[in-house]
């Protein structure tokens, strides 16, 4: 049953395989060029697995301790899980110690699989479920493992391997742009950080910029619902 | 920071994530509805958030002395690459090639 389970899932990760071999590695690379060991992007690769807050959390890392800060942060970024996580009621339902390993290991790539494919008839949806979500696990662990070893034996200069996180999210912003009519929250959220960049400095902005995103987003909300209902 | 600060705020990030993710089963036990409120933010959070994380990233580009042309040059080369080939790696991995060889040679 297991072994059929993975090989259902095996061919539906591959593109992640590629995909988080080469953001993880990127995110090691970073890590190390930060002054951090091996050891650092691979616990945070095995803990967290939420690939943009782990960037985000290498930039934490190198400045002010702020843990209350950086939980609010990572609940304001990962806050999209909620919503996983409720298309997800359903179908983790009754799967036992599994379920505990699937919320989390439930990053956008194994929520976009495991919401969307079937399983082929005679395929167990737990077992199929468990392996397309600890498969991504070990692409990104692995990733980051073998980014920061290239760290390690390669001495090119690293400056501006920073970039790897603005360009992500860059592309991220332009395939949801892409995506919808409606640009209306996705400008809230440049406008209101931008706003409270000015005002607050770059030490301080996130918490008020994540307050005013949100007042934005619900004043907002019979054009945007209605918007959304029209496209 | 100290290596338990790290460690703290590690823990924190993974805290954070967790609750994210567990928090809906933990809320909305079988078949239990969340409220409108929240579906609706659930909707458009997501296209919010990543507008803040490129204000994020580009925090303190405009107040050093380049005034963000290194970063300005390779986003907007990273978006127009993206949106031509539609290839999210080959988007990020030249976008960091260029800014990288950009912020070494000239800034």
């Amino acid at each position: 049953m297991k072994k059929k389970a993975f090989q259902a899932a095996f061919p539906y990760t591959l593109p992640i395989c590629a995909g988080f071999l080469f953001l993880g590695m990127s995110y090691g690379l970073l890590m190390k060029s930060k002054g951090f060991s091996l050891f650092y992007p691979m616990v945070m690769s095995m803990v967290i697995f939420a690939g943009s807050m782990e960037f985000v959390t290498a930039n934490l890392l190198v400045s002010a301790f702020h843990p209350l800060h950086a939980f609010f942060l990572t609940l304001m970024v990962n806050a999209r899980h909620l919503f996983y996580g409720i298309s997800m009621l359903g179908k983790y339902k009754n799967m036992g110690w599994k379920k505990l390993y699937l919320i989390f290991g439930m990053c956008d790539e194994s929520f976009s699989i495991n919401c969307t494919v079937d399983p082929p008839p005679g395929v167990d949806r737990g077992w199929f479920m468990l392996f397309v979500t600890l498969l991504n696990h070990i692409y990104w662990v692995t990733g980051s493992v073998l980014g920061a070893l290239l760290g390690y034996a390669v001495r090119i200069d690293m400056t501006g391997i920073d970039f790897a996180m603005t360009a992500l999210f860059l592309v991220m912003f332009t395939d949801q742009w892409e995506k919808t009519r409606n640009h209306k929250p996705a400008l809230t959220g440049l406008g209101c950080s931008a706003a409270c960049l000015a005002v607050f400095g770059s030490g301080n902005f996130i918490l008020p910029s994540m307050a005013c995103i949100i007042l934005c987003l619900l004043a907002n909300r019979k054009t945007n619902d209605k918007e959304a209902g029209e496209q | 920071m100290t290596t338990i600060q790290s460690v703290l705020t590690i823990a924190a990030v993974a805290a954070g994530t967790m609750l994210t993710r567990f928090l809906p089963f933990i809320l909305f036990p079988e078949g239990k509805t969340p409220p409108a409120c929240i579906t609706y933010l659930g909707k458009v959070l997501p296209y919010a958030v990543i507008g803040m994380l490129v204000i994020y990233c580009l925090k303190d580009s405009f107040s050093n002395g380049s005034y963000a042309f290194p970063e300005v040059t390779a986003g907007i080369f990273t978006i127009m690459l993206h949106k031509w080939r539609k290839n999210t790696l080959l988007s990020i991995g030249a976008g960091t090639v260029l800014y990288m060889f950009l912020i070494q040679n000239y800034f």
